[in-house]
């Protein structure tokens, strides 16, 4: 029998440690990139860093939808909404979201319909109680959310419901990864791959960075221990030279993924040549758009859309920052103009941005100790 | 959105396509079995949901591994918050969120 408390129970916390610290060869400096927000966020508020040696950085990926959706997107997806007749659904995540003429929330206080869904398939059934309203769903989200807006998608075909659209966002995080090893200021050892982005495609689409880029990929769920363990692997490869693709996170993660998922997915979406991450520019097939058989519930083909293209900010780091280059708190505009009450840069914008997880956990501690310091 | 929530599977509606009522912390809500058609879930399983669709079928002791997670990274709250906003039919009304976790 395992028990819940086992993840964290000091003792093997402490030995895992100790492990990492053995394995760690003291000439070298590892560098492994956590790509999922999720974990991230595990990282800071479980102050896994100060497990760690001074050699072993983890560096935080593109692994959060909300930060790498451009601004022009949200403008995009509030332009088609304006109309009276017209309701702007989308997760409760969104609704603050800035946009270049404002966030969802502002929209609403400007009188749009805007209504926070927690599932795409409430949009739909928002959809079938008001058949007099077009429902414009704004799907965001990795390939732990595109199944399901796949699904609902399939639902609002078969059952006929016509007011029912989809303004698609949804990005896949492989040819993320591939452009961050592409980057030519980026040097990783490994990653650590992402928890249930992993329960839907399984551990294979991860194969070629090991095979082809040499670097090993180790699948992990979210626990202390979990992350612990999964850095421990990776720098068993990295010691035996080896490159391959394990997974942790086996009693959740299939390495094969979520077959039905895939297939709902593939019915209904195909990869867009080329999507724009905040941060990270365009990115060729990084991005689903809704195939031709699902034209009609396709926000994009059924309106006219601006296709706001908004700049990010020059002064803001955002890409050094999530190619690892720059920490956080190396960024000019961090924790000055730029906070996650009010965030400039893409990675301030969510609690999984890597500064926003800087800024909550560390940054706050930092001047709480500071004024303590001075009191 | 990311939110991974575990729920235990209480009944499966016959009627409706692939649905069923899940139970997480005693919250009862409707939720899509879709995503799991290959190996449809029995009353009384456990199961990983997001944004409303059940997606991987889990072991109890994970679930309760899952919930305590939640509330150690400060996201029990806004999970239950999604767990109670599911099937709120005209959406959910507007209120200021919380971005400090």
């Amino acid at each position: 029998m395992r028990y819940v408390d086992e993840f964290r129970d000091p003792e093997l916390i402490t030995r895992a440690s100790e492990e990492i610290r053995r394995l760690a060869e003291s000439e070298r400096h590892y560098r492994i990139m956590e790509v999922c927000g999720g974990h991230t966020h595990a990282i800071y508020r479980f102050g896994l860093k100060d497990l760690l040696p001074s050699n072993v950085e983890l560096i935080h990926g593109p692994g959060c939808p909300v930060c790498v959706l451009p601004m022009g997107r949200i403008d995009d997806g509030l332009a088609i909404a304006r109309e009276s007749n017209r309701i702007f659904a989308a997760f409760g995540d969104m609704m603050r979201v800035p946009g270049a003429r404002g966030s969802p929330f502002e929209h609403k206080a400007r009188g749009t319909d805007v209504r926070i869904v927690y599932s795409p398939a409430d949009a739909l059934q928002l959809a079938r109680k008001n058949p007099e309203k077009e429902v414009i769903f704004f799907a965001i989200g990795f390939e732990t959310t595109s199944p399901s807006t796949a699904l609902t998608l399939m639902s609002a075909q078969a059952e006929g419901v016509r007011n029912f659209s989809v303004f698609c966002n949804h990005v896949t995080i492989v040819p993320a990864i591939r452009a961050i090893l592409d980057s030519p200021d980026m040097r990783l050892d490994g990653f650590i791959g992402p928890g249930h982005v992993s329960t839907v495609i399984g551990c294979r689409p991860y194969e070629w960075i090991a095979k082809s880029e040499g670097k090993p990929v180790v699948t992990s769920g979210f626990e202390p221990l979990d992350l612990l363990q999964s850095i421990i692997m990776l720098l068993q490869q990295l010691k035996a030279g080896e490159a391959r693709v394990e997974n942790q996170y086996k009693r959740v993660v299939p390495w094969e993924g979520n077959r039905a998922a895939l297939r709902a997915m593939a019915e209904v979406f195909e990869l867009r040549p080329y999507f724009e991450w905040r941060g990270l520019g365009f990115i060729s097939q990084s991005a689903l758009r809704i195939r031709e058989k699902y034209a009609a519930w396709d926000a994009e083909r059924r309106y006219d859309v601006p296709e706001t293209r908004v700049a990010d900010p020059k002064s803001a780091q955002c890409g050094e920052v999530l190619k690892g280059v720059l920490k956080p708190a190396q960024c000019k505009l961090f924790g000055k103009e730029c906070t996650p009450e009010h965030p400039i840069g893409a990675l301030m914008v969510s609690s999984e941005g890597s500064c926003a997880a800087y800024y909550n956990y560390e940054y706050r501690k930092s001047l709480v100790t500071s004024i303590t310091a001075v009191a | 959105m990311c939110l991974a929530i575990p729920g235990k599977i209480i009944e499966l509606i016959s009627d409706q396509h692939q649905v069923g009522v899940v139970e997480v912390a005693g919250v009862r809500r409707k939720v899509q079995l879709g995503l799991l058609a290959d190996d449809l879930p029995k009353t009384g399983d456990w199961v990983l949901i997001h944004v409303g669709f059940a997606m991987s079928k889990i072991s109890e002791v994970d679930a309760a591994e899952q919930m305590q997670l939640l509330s150690m990274l400060g996201e029990a709250e806004q999970a239950m918050e999604e767990v109670r906003g599911y099937g709120q039919e005209d959406g959910v009304s507007l209120r200021e969120p919380d971005f400090r976790n």
